[in-house]
């Protein structure tokens, strides 16, 4: 459960729902520099699948980690290029 | 090239033809086979080329204009440029109200031919209900958070989605080119959009 990565920027997306967190995370992923790493804190329980799923399919990120919390989803993303 | 059973006779013949022709030496004259399999190898690695210029590509066809179904083309649009796809959405009949300005923030949904709306068919066709139904909605995009179709379409024209609203349609509706969200594409029709759907990985009509 702990964090091991430095984080450069954390984008909140609590509260939104489909399809805003993914926009969002791909329009913070954008500002960052290569190696980078984004968290993301979601209240919507389909970001889990929806950030894996956009980071699987997306060229330059990678997923680190994602953590189920009691109320916020985390979720960390590398952009790798 | 002498080893090439299934062409030598015609191979011959066309040698002959060829050193006749002034060609110096016949064993450079090469087999169809072998240009054959030339051709093949540059097709394919044009096509590998070409792939990896173009990048992903997605067209949609929104034909929609009711509050549920203007949903699912802004949606698929914004996130799949998420994804990095090229994305177009041709509007075409009342999806078109989709990208008028002025009528994208009043879309209705239909109290009837929903099964699943929470008023019968013959309650649902009472004068208002429509309106009745719309609000319920919209009351419920609000208490979710769930993004306006507004947000939706300027989220969509940052992220570089490029939205075509139907040329026949707009004159057909008596619209005007103004009356579109700033960035929409105008004077396009059907080939248009052929040739984007051609062009794409993913094609989807709504």
């Amino acid at each position: 459960m702990s964090v091991k990565f430095d984080i450069a920027e954390t984008l909140d997306v609590k509260g939104a729902s489909c399809p805003m967190p993914v926009v969002k995370t791909k329009g913070a992923i954008d500002d960052l520099s290569a190696g980078e790493v984004l968290e993301v804190l979601a209240t919507d329980p389909g970001s889990m699948s929806d950030l894996d799923g956009w980071a699987t399919g997306t060229d330059g990120v990678e997923m680190l980690e994602q953590i189920e919390g009691d109320d916020v989803y985390k979720h960390y993303v590398r952009k790798t290029e | 090239m002498s080893t090439d059973t299934s062409d030598t006779a015609a191979d011959g013949s066309r040698a002959e033809e060829a050193s006749r022709d002034g060609a110096s030496d016949p064993d450079e004259v090469p087999s169809r086979a072998e240009l054959a399999a030339r051709v093949e190898e540059l097709e394919s690695a044009l096509a590998e080329v070409s792939a990896a210029e173009s990048g992903k590509k997605m067209s949609i066809v929104a034909t929609k204009g009711t509050l549920d179904m203007a949903y699912p083309p802004l949606i698929l649009a914004s996130t799949a440029a998420a994804f990095g796809y090229d994305v177009t959405v041709f509007h075409t009949f009342w999806g078109l109200d989709i990208l008028h300005e002025e009528r994208s923030k009043n879309l209705k949904l239909s109290s009837v031919g929903n099964p699943n709306m929470p008023v019968p068919n013959v309650v649902g066709a009472l004068p208002g209900m429509d309106r009745v139904t719309t609000s319920m909605m919209e009351k419920k995009i609000d208490s979710n958070d769930t993004a306006t179709i507004e947000e939706l379409i300027e989220t969509s024209l940052e992220m570089g989605v490029e939205f075509q609203a139907c040329q026949m349609t707009i004159d057909l509706m008596g619209y005007d080119e103004d009356d579109f969200y700033d960035g929409v594409t105008t004077g396009v029709g059907a080939a248009t959009a052929i040739q984007d759907m051609a062009d794409s990985d993913i094609q989807l009509l709504v």
